[in-house]
């Protein structure tokens, strides 16, 4: 295990000094809040010659997502940094880095999307992106965004898997709020990280790196209408399936080098739940706190951590699960019209097959940033254990901390 | 043709033809005929065809290249002799 230093820093400076130590050869970027710091940190980098990256000073995130789409083809590391309306507008260019299969890192300072205009924090940004074919990370602390940090890149980029990362931290709880974060030697980073690998490709002349090289010409992306684009599709459906399988061997490689160990979902206290919260990202700390208050109080409650929703780790959680009946999912975003919000559908999904399954208590929480206090948690707790004498499998939705609902 | 399936193509998308390959031609449902007999050489039908699908032959006449010709009909718009004719390929 490498020797660490403890640094004092917020969740961007976390992202920041991550890179700072990947060294990536670009960065294009727009600054937006709460992602601002990210950006602001590493260009003080650039210009302190701490890094050789080439920083593009973008006029939106259009062209921020557009620039690492190019870089990347071109063979470079791409990295860049966004929110919510700033994630919106690189909407198209997802979809492209996706497909192309560029392995860009990209950290999302979780914040509502407009309107009204918010600047705080919520979930509707990345989720709203789930489909975009980007792998998702979501952190809980500004511990797990370093090490996020450094781990999306060989994940991006491991030969099997070759997909943009985006790694979610919560805007201002975690963006803006300073924490003690361990951190490994520059050349320790250097060592995990590597070099990029470019697999072989058989374009239009024969074999090629996957990368726009004049001496080595291919085509990426180009027309593909009814006779290819589907089975283009397939490629990146097998992708996700192999960043499944994968993505744990990064993990694994990673606990050996930092101690730190993670996990798609990550159990506390489930091994005899009878009531159990499922989410995601920063509130999952209070979750864990409650947890323990009512574990005190002899109330058998418990909590389940995704860290990784694409892939969503659907044996992983049932695994994490249990036998545990009932089931409360906390959710930072709302789908208009949809019966649940987005994460219950994927469990929903999950356990449809099954014969045994949980009820799924649908909890939206903390929208525009509005705060989710443990006393918010405990009803949620409440909730799920008044569900549990009912004993139906039943899904329902609550919005909890609003004003008369 | 049996077209490849998604295990033999090549990943991120990257083309297996070059573009003069991958023949727009059959998109069309209509094609240009060209009476030489009443062409006047003019070229308009060059200068106009959206695609570059109308080729100039060493005699002064123009020819559709069919590998291209999407058939839209412009050709035969402008043709101020009315001399093309657009025909459903099925005939």
């Amino acid at each position: 295990m490498s020797k660490q230093k403890l640094l004092g820093l917020n969740g961007d400076e976390a992202v920041a000094y991550a890179q700072k130590q990947v060294n990536p050869d670009v960065v294009a970027a727009y600054p937006i809040t709460p992602q601002t710091i990210i950006v602001e940190r590493f260009s003080e980098y650039v210009a302190d010659g701490e890094v050789d990256t080439e920083f593009v000073s973008v006029e939106s995130e259009h062209s921020a997502m557009s620039c690492c789409v190019g870089a990347s083809a071109a063979g470079a590391r791409a990295f860049t940094a966004t929110a919510a309306n700033g994630l919106a507008l690189m909407w198209e260019i997802l979809y492209i880095a996706s497909s192309l299969r560029l392995p860009i890192v990209m950290a999302v300072a979780n914040r509502a999307l407009s309107g009204p205009i918010n600047i705080h924090n919520d979930h509707s940004d990345s989720m709203g992106a789930r489909d975009s074919g980007w792998i998702q990370i979501y952190c809980e602390n500004a511990q797990e965004v370093y090490d996020a940090s450094l781990e999306a890149w060989r994940i991006a980029e491991h030969p099997d898997i070759l997909l943009p990362v985006m790694i979610c931290l919560d805007g201002f709880t975690l963006s803006h709020t300073m924490e003690n974060v361990w951190t490994l030697p520059d050349e320790a980073v250097k060592s995990f990280v590597g070099d990029r690998v470019f697999p072989k490709v058989k374009g239009h002349l024969g074999e090629a790196e996957l990368r726009l090289d004049p001496e080595n010409p291919l085509t990426m992306g180009p027309l593909d209408l009814q006779d290819y684009y589907f089975e283009h599709k397939i490629h990146q459906v097998k992708a996700m399936e192999q960043a499944l399988k994968h993505i744990h061997e990064v993990e694994e490689e990673w606990a050996q080098l930092s101690g730190r160990s993670y996990s798609y979902v990550e159990p506390y206290r489930m091994e005899d739940a009878e009531v159990a919260l499922v989410g995601m990202g920063s509130m999952m700390g209070t979750v864990r706190h409650v947890v323990d208050e009512l574990r005190g109080e002899g109330i058998k409650a418990g909590m389940v951590k995704l860290r990784l929703f694409r892939p969503f780790p659907a044996q992983h959680l049932k695994e994490a699960v249990g036998e545990t009946p009932v089931l409360g999912v906390l959710e930072k975003c709302v789908s208009f019209g949809a019966p649940a919000s987005p994460l219950l559908e994927e469990i929903a999904t999950t356990y449809y097959a099954e014969s045994q399954k949980p009820s799924l208590t649908n909890f939206v929480v903390g929208l525009g940033g509005r705060d989710v206090p443990p006393s918010q948690i405990r009803k949620a707790y409440q909730a799920l254990l008044a569900a549990k004498e009912e004993g139906e499998a039943a899904i329902t939705q609550q919005f909890l901390g609003v004003r008369g609902v | 043709m049996s077209k490849e399936t998604w295990r033999d193509l090549p990943l991120g998308a990257v083309s297996i033809r070059s573009s003069l390959e991958y023949h727009t031609g059959d998109w069309g449902v209509e094609v240009p005929r060209i009476d030489h007999q009443r062409c006047t050489k003019c070229t308009l039908c060059h200068f106009y065809c959206p695609e570059g699908a109308i080729e100039m032959r060493e005699d002064g006449y123009t020819e559709p290249n069919l590998d291209y010709c999407k058939g839209c009909g412009i050709c035969a718009k402008e043709c101020p002799v009315q001399c093309i004719e657009m025909v459903r390929k099925s005939e």
